[in-house]
């Protein structure tokens, strides 16, 4: 029971900070998608405001 | 000034996760009854005033915009939302490891454990409605709406152990249940730990909102020329 109580603690720990985990990974990999964009478009722009 | 806050915001959030772990597992002992298992109360508790926190400020941001059609307002609710739903989801799995060793099952119909599901598909029902509607006045318009619907199920999850016979442990602060003094500071200190980790993410969010934003104006920009 004790080593069972004490893996169900630690899978409980690795859980929580698996979902916070995968946010930040989903956060991150939305901000480099946001920062292409942006430069995509600002650089469009720029072209356009040339010709 | 923002990017500095959430350096020193993170910087401070792992010193504090740091002192905790190590108070957990080197100062205090197991609990007399359930052994080793509680100290998941140190990061369940936390995630779930956090996520009401998050929810609230969504709350706020959504009173806000429909009042005075600030997008900025508008990001803020969707950020807040965001970040509230991961500590939502924390909530309820740590809660299910808690159970399936107290309770010998991972889930059970109980008022508290069912409303805080409700509240984790409302919540994710707003991130869907977000993603349905185009037009982003419209967009941020029933997302409000539709927040500020959802907040009602947040009173009903905080008081459902109060209001009706429930499995779930009574509140260990303010309420009938009780905690050594010793476990209490650690579960303080902890909120706090959370808390900042939940303002990081909710910084970082809230920029890539605002920069969404700029995109959209210059794809306008994009399309009159």
């Amino acid at each position: 029971m004790d080593s069972r109580n004490f893996t169900f603690m630690f899978y409980g720990f690795l859980a929580a900070w698996l979902i916070l985990v995968a946010y930040v990974v989903s956060l991150v990999s939305r901000e480099r998608k946001i920062k292409r964009e942006l430069d995509s478009l600002k650089s469009m722009l720029e072209e356009q405001g040339r010709k | 000034m923002r990017e500095k806050l959430i350096i020193v915001f993170s910087g401070i959030a792992a010193i504090l996760l740091a002192r905790n772990l190590g108070a957990m597992f080197l100062s205090l002992g197991d609990e007399a009854q359930q052994g080793a298992i509680y100290r998941i109360i140190f990061f369940h508790v936390p995630a779930a005033w956090t996520s009401f926190l998050g929810f609230f400020t969504a709350l706020v941001a959504s009173v806000l915009f429909l009042k005075n059609k600030n997008f900025r307002n508008d990001a803020l609710a969707v950020a807040a939302t965001e970040v509230g739903l991961a500590f939502c989801a924390v909530n309820l799995v740590t809660g299910m490891f808690w159970g399936r060793i107290i309770w010998g099952i991972w889930w059970t119909w109980d008022w508290r454990l069912t409303s805080m599901l409700i509240c984790f598909i409302l919540y994710g029902g707003y991130l869907i409605l977000r993603r349905a509607v185009e037009e982003p006045t419209q967009r941020a318009t029933l997302a409000a709406i539709f927040s500020i619907f959802a907040f009602a199920d947040v009173p009903i999850v905080f008081f459902s152990i109060k209001w009706w016979r429930t499995q779930h442990p009574q509140p260990v602060l303010w309420g009938g249940g009780s905690i050594d003094p010793a476990m209490r500071s650690v579960l303080y200190w902890n909120f706090l730990a959370v808390l900042l980790i939940g303002v990081v993410l909710l910084l970082v969010r809230l920029r890539q909102e605002e920069v969404q934003r700029e995109i959209d104006a210059l794809r306008r920009e994009a399309h009159a020329i």
